[in-house]
């Protein structure tokens, strides 16, 4: 298990490597395609050649590439000055640099916005997995039945049916209509847990609603096709009770290879859910990332790219691991 | 006048599917003593599992599965038994082991688990270390080295010899009545398989339980087997006491089988012929006798081969073929034995 655990961490890190390699590798490189340059970016275009010089020194865009991807390394890990002679300008770790529009260092930006996308996140994902996965199981034990066909058919439009869809029509019927929510505007957990409770609420069920219908599908396959393993007939030929037989033997090999999806969605949730939280007008990661597009804000982009490629390295890492607990096949080679 | 102790009395078992119906298994008729070994043999699809699954009740959770007949188990009927009676019985009473032992085992429980959890089901009362202990006795009982630490393994970490093994030690943990064993050999090598067989004739000796051996090979049944049950598309076509049964086979399949069975004073070139021709469709049996799309003497009877379906007659040496008796045994004798 130990070996196991030293290959899994290894593997993580050498993944994050390559993601920062890439994410300083598109920001060295889109500049020169677009033929923009990034020290314009910073200043405006009204500046004279001699600032524009100080910014590019400051920002060591004159500095060789090694160098420079070194530097963007150096301000992830430990922080980074950025210095032109006696103007020096402190990024603490992880230093993602400074906005293109605001001037904003990028990190705290990023921050901010982190509480409304995990609250968004986490709340759909328990949400989703106790849908998905109860349904998907009483679909499989009754298969063929009507309740089978009622949940197929709703999994069926859950998975087709696309968010700013079913979030425009979920808002128009619950907050226009019936008047049941309050229009969106997001409260913190901390300001107010109960209107943070019912700001969630159309969020979470929409972005749910997608997921556990594809949840649903898989966990009713899962299940089939455990329910015809020979172990399952070993463990009722043992005179076990169907409960047991279920409850035991048959959900804890269906439901494995849920936690792999599990954790690679919520991974790549928790990195912005950027048409739930454009069409809920909720200000996370994934609206800033939106911003940032349509502004052509590079550093806020990547900082974006960077934080929700963290966060499914490290989904994979927990999934691995995860893995390795519950199937000893992985764990013991 | 005392019913034996399993008897299976007009079994059917039909499965409805997307394709027709399945007729596996069609009016089958067999019985077996306390403590005696009944083979049953022939080909892949002949309705073997399903008729060893329907005794177990294991039918009743398929919802497409309609099972009919009577099973006699110790004066007690299964076929009209309540799902709870029957399940008391399984693993208790009667066990099975199954074919192949890795995909038979779960893969996420140790083998020492799942031994327990087989002893616990029908003895609630045991605290898990009498019920660990009882399964690491059980574990040294079928020749598994070092019990006590291979009780922690997983399935996928024993051999398969080893596992065949614990999967014996399982199915053996209630002390059975009757065992069914469904061709727990074919998945391994032939000098483990003969370990395997001998492992199970010494238990039965011990634990003094009837046997089921299924079997597409003759030759462990000529080993085991006091009785022997030959089907053919779902139905038995001969039945009779092994001795009777490879002295004076009666019915043409049997004698295909026997001819296809591997002997050691034969080339191995010509060691195996397999019956010719192609397993029945169990969804459109042939008409009259099932066996006579592959059978050499099905012009002698007129049609009747064709057009009626021979029953098994009663007896203690039973057939099912229109051939007169006497012309059967003249078969044997001058066409069929000097070629075996
Ligand atoms: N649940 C089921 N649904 C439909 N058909 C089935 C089902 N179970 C078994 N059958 C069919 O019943 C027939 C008999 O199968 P069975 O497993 O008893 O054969 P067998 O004699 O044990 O053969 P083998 O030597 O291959 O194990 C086969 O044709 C099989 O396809
Ligand atoms: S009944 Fe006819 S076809 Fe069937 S086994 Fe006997 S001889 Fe052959
Ligand atoms: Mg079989």
């Amino acid at each position: 298990m130990l070996a196991y655990l030293i290959r899994r961490l290894i593997n993580a890190v050498i993944t994050l490597l390559v993601v920062t390699l890439v994410t300083f590798g598109i920001f060295f490189m889109v500049p020169k395609i677009t033929g923009s340059d990034p020290a314009l970016l910073y200043i405006g275009k009204t500046a004279d050649a001699a600032s524009i010089e100080g910014i590019r020194v400051k920002m060591g865009l004159n500095d060789p590439v090694l160098v420079q991807y070194g530097k963007f390394l150096q301000g992830l890990v430990a922080g980074r000055d950025y210095a032109n002679g006696p103007d020096v300008t402190h990024c603490p770790a992880p230093c993602l640099g400074y906005s293109f529009k605001t001037e904003q260092e990028v990190t705290p930006l990023l921050l901010s916005d982190l509480p409304v996308t995990l609250s968004l996140a986490i709340g759909a994902a328990v949400l989703w997995l106790i849908m998905g996965v109860s349904t998907g199981v009483i679909s499989a034990l009754r298969r063929g039945s009507i309740v089978d066909r009622a949940v197929m058919t709703g999994a069926l439009a859950g998975v087709s049916l696309p968010v700013y869809f079913t979030g425009l029509l979920s808002s128009a019927i619950f907050v226009y209509w019936l008047g049941w929510l309050p229009p969106s505007n997001y409260v913190p957990f901390l300001e107010s847990p109960a209107e943070w409770f019912v700001q969630m609420l159309l969020p979470w069920i929409t972005l749910a609603f997608l997921f556990a219908a594809t949840y649903a599908r898989l966990t009713r396959a899962n299940m089939l096709e455990t329910l015809g393993e020979d172990y399952i007939r070993t463990a009722r030929a043992k005179g076990l009770g169907e409960r047991t037989v279920i409850g035991k033997h048959a959900l804890r090999s269906g439901l494995t290879p849920i936690v792999t999806i599990f954790g690679l969605d919520l991974g790549a949730l928790l990195g912005g859910a950027v048409l739930t939280e454009n069409v809920f007008n909720l200000r996370g990661l994934g609206y800033q990332a939106l911003q940032a597009i349509r502004g052509n804000d590079l550093p806020v982009i990547l900082g974006v790219t960077l934080i929700a490629a963290f966060f499914i390295v490290i989904a994979n890492l927990i999934v691995d691991l995860v893995y390795g607990v519950i199937d000893p096949r992985v764990r013991l080679g | 006048m005392s019913r034996p102790f399993l008897e299976v009395k007009d079994l059917t078992v039909r499965f409805e599917t997307d394709d027709g119906i399945v007729q596996a298994v069609t009016e089958s008729n067999f019985s077996l003593e306390a403590g005696k070994t009944l083979g049953i043999v022939g080909e892949s699809g002949s309705g073997k599992s399903v008729t060893s699954l329907a005794i177990l009740g294991l039918h009743r959770t398929r919802s497409n599965a309609k099972v009919s007949g009577e099973i006699w188990l110790d004066d007690q009927e299964l076929v009209t038994a309540t799902n709870d009676d029957v399940r008391a019985l399984r693993g208790g009473k009667m066990a099975m082991i199954f074919q192949d032992p890795l995909s038979a085992m779960h893969p996420y429980f140790t083998v020492g688990a799942q031994i327990v959890e087989a002893y616990r089901v029908h003895h609630p009362g045991v605290n898990k270390k009498v019920a660990r202990e009882r399964a690491i006795d059980m574990l040294a009982r079928v020749g598994i080295p070092q019990p006590a630490r291979r009780f922690n393994d997983y399935a996928h970490q024993f051999s398969g010899g080893m596992r065949q093994r614990a999967m014996i030690a399982m199915a053996l943990v209630n002390d059975p009545k009757l065992l069914i064993a469904d061709e727990p050999t074919t998945a391994l090598d032939v000098t483990v398989q003969a370990q395997i067989l001998d492992l199970i004739r010494d238990l039965q000796e011990e634990f003094g339980s009837a046997v089921i051996m299924i079997t597409h090979d003759l030759g462990v049944v000529a080993e085991l087997a006091d009785d022997v049950v030959v089907m053919y598309g779902g139905k038995i076509i001969e039945r009779g006491p092994a001795v009777d049964l490879f002295q004076r086979p009666q019915h043409p399949y049997t004698w295909g089988l026997l001819g296809s069975m591997p002997r050691l004073d034969r080339d191995v070139r010509d060691r195996l012929t397999p019956v010719k021709g192609s397993p029945p469709s169990l969804i459109n049996l042939p008409s009259g006798c099932a066996f006579h799309p592959r059978c050499p003497y099905a012009g002698r009877n007129g049609d009747r081969s064709f057009t009626e379906t021979p029953v098994l007659g009663g007896g203690v040496h039973a057939v099912a073929c229109h051939l007169p008796a006497e012309e059967r045994t003249r078969l044997f004798q001058e066409e069929v034995a000097p070629n075996l």
